[in-house]
């Protein structure tokens, strides 16, 4: 089990490697080698999720050096909570992927990057190295512009370019604040950093370095004032490649690393610095609001869906500010069951591009669901639980946010909170009406190949068990991870306890 | 102090370029500049005035050594900022031959 955080990535890593030399030999190569190392690491995943030991992080030391001196990977409740959600969706993605990527060429190129991606997510859930973090954030980010861009039409090359021009700004405005934190406290361990800020005199320098990482991971997360790229990113990539970027992309270097840094590294809490989490909850309540209805006015179907995933992200970012255990435990549960929820909804749009090559819904006269009943059924279930209605997974997330809400006397943004996710089954129920439903559907048109409906299936199911055993999942699943936000900077003693012996 | 002024002055010329620059060359460029801003700012954070090199020897009290991490994070920062200037270029360059422009505001086809 020591090992397991390093197999984690060599196993995508070496597959990476793997794959430009083989699939010139047979291009199945590409597939196979991707797929059984997708299979892997679902499986530790899985593993790691439900057997690590709650309060006693798996602490890898690079080259054994003790842990405020080398690189160390901590992978503790929360980490493998995150690695969980991010091989789910990777795993079923690659399914879908294997015959929708018939449509495009270089299926070995895309298979590397897809890879190299899922490399730079782990990295960053499970290192406990601040510049470490860093690089894992540019390798997932430079694989995703290039996935982003991998159509190669003027629209998608044009989507890239943004991406990345935003991306690379957010990671300047990390690495110079990484810079400054260094300098301050000639330290890159977060637990070591943790320490040291908890010596610190609060000068305004301290909370300009603060206020310039926690821009950088909120433009990496597409909250808004900061999202304006993701609308054009996320529709331009692959059908897989959306899910994988607005189910666990953004989670992952967005909120995850600002939840990491802000409550076990700067260690702060609602109680002692009340501003940073109002500025959060107004974020999120903005993110809300504002792609919400901009979501409602869209005409392409995978435009909708992006608008939607940076409101989905304001109810994380909301709960993050609310920051009591019931808050906290609904964040955790919106991120898998969002990434779930909107990862199966991009892979329907994956579907319906694939049969009837067509995004804009004006040009749909309804009735698609005659023609592709499991799309249709995949779509409107996963509909159902990304606007959280019973009995589905989203359902229960949104309710704990909604009650750590009324916990901590903010009933106005519980309102907002629940009067959206109406909202959201409005602009959802948008597509299914003009594209599923109605009785006249586009003529020649079957359901697609079992792979993909497979796939998307499979992500229903989970939605349906997650929802059903919502209540076993929560203290098995949610409460350690929870937990580990909650404890603060009693993250760097235990890290310092397991990994100073060297 | 002077120095790190600088650094961050380079940062802000690096970022005034990609934001108000419609030349997709120049916004390249405007990233390398705030690429080596950093490095040049965790260049100086490793210096110490009069310091040793970090090479294990005796030392007389009162000396330091200067710190050698921040040139391991700048080379490994400088061979991450050659993927991302190559692989921007790139980008700038199979726009080009789609569109046969560098100008941004010609290649907008995404709104809304």
């Amino acid at each position: 089990m020591e090992i397991f955080p390093v197999l984690l990535i060599a196993i995508p890593l070496g597959g990476a490697f793997l794959i430009p030399i083989l699939y010139k030999a047979w291009n199945r190569l590409a597939e196979i080698v991707a797929g059984l190392c997708l299979a892997a690491v679902l499986a530790l995943s899985i593993y790691l999720a439900f057997f690590l030991v709650p309060g006693k992080p798996l602490v890898y030391l690079f080259g054994n050096w003790p842990v405020p001196l080398g690189i160390a990977f901590a992978v503790d409740r929360l980490s493998s909570f995150m690695l969980l959600v991010v091989a789910i969706l990777v795993f079923f993605s690659y399914i879908f992927a294997i015959r929708y990527m018939d449509h495009f060429t270089g299926s070995g190129k895309f298979y590397t990057l897809y890879l190299l991606m899922l490399v730079g997510m782990n990295g960053v859930v499970m290192t406990g190295d601040l510049f470490n973090m860093f690089v894992f954030m540019e390798i997932a980010g430079l694989s995703s512009y290039a996935l982003v861009a991998f159509g190669t039409e003027a629209e998608e090359l044009e989507a890239g370019f943004k991406y990345m021009v935003m991306g690379e700004i957010a990671s300047m405005m990390i690495l110079l604040a990484i810079a400054f934190i260094y300098a301050a406290t000639s330290t890159l361990n977060l637990a070591d950093i943790s320490r040291s800020f908890a010596a610190m005199d609060k000068t305004p320098g301290f909370w300009f370095v603060f206020i310039l990482l926690m821009s950088g991971f909120s433009i990496k997360a597409a909250i808004v004032p900061f999202h304006s790229w993701l609308p054009d990113a996320h529709p331009s990539a692959p059908a897989p490649i959306s899910a994988l970027l607005s189910g666990v992309f953004i989670k992952v270097l967005g909120v995850y690393a600002m939840a990491r840094i802000l409550f076990n590294v700067y260690g702060v809490s609602r109680a002692s610095y009340p501003a940073v989490f109002n500025a959060l909850l107004i974020l999120g309540l903005a993110s809300i609001i504002i792609a919400s209805l901009l979501a409602l006015y869209q005409k392409d179907y995978k435009r909708l869906l992006a608008y939607s995933s940076i409101s989905q992200i304001g109810y994380i970012v909301l709960a993050l500010g609310i920051g009591n255990e019931f808050a906290l435990i609904g964040a955790l549960a919106h991120i898998l069951s969002h990434s779930l929820g909107k990862g199966l909804l991009f892979l329907t749009s994956g579907s319906v591009v694939y049969r009837v090559g067509e995004r804009d819904i004006t040009k749909f006269t309804g009735g698609l669901g005659k023609q592709m009943p499991w799309t249709s059924l995949s779509y409107n279930l996963g509909a159902l639980s990304v606007a959280g209605m019973p009995p589905f997974l989203g359902f229960f997330s949104k309710l704990f946010i909604i009650l750590g809400a009324v916990k901590a006397g903010f009933i106005v943004p519980a309102v907002v909170a629940g009067l959206f996710a109406v909202v959201t089954l409005g602009y959802l129920l948008k597509i299914t009406n003009k594209v599923f439903w109605g009785k006249e559907g586009i003529k020649g048109i079957k359901e697609s190949p079992f792979v993909m409906v497979f796939a998307m299936v499979s992500l229903v199911v989970l939605l349906v068990a997650g929802g059903a055993f919502f209540f076993w999942l929560k203290p098995h699943l949610l409460q350690p991870a929870a937990d580990v936000l909650l404890k603060g900077t009693e993250y760097a003693e235990i890290v310092f306890r397991i990994g100073a012996g060297g | 102090m002077i120095i790190l002024v600088a650094s961050l002055i380079l940062f802000l010329v690096g970022l005034y370029a990609i934001i108000t620059k419609r030349n997709m060359i120049k916004v390249a460029v405007g990233f390398s500049l705030m690429e080596y801003s950093v490095n040049f700012l965790f260049a100086i954070v490793g210096f110490r005035p009069g310091a040793l090199p970090p090479i294990l020897q005796a030392v007389e009290a009162g000396k330091v050594y200067s710190d050698p991490l921040p040139q391991a994070l700048v080379l490994t920062a400088i061979v991450i900022g050659l993927g991302v200037t190559a692989f921007m270029l790139s980008l700038i360059l199979r726009l080009y031959n789609r569109i046969g422009s560098f100008d941004l505001e010609e290649i907008q086809r995404l709104k809304g």
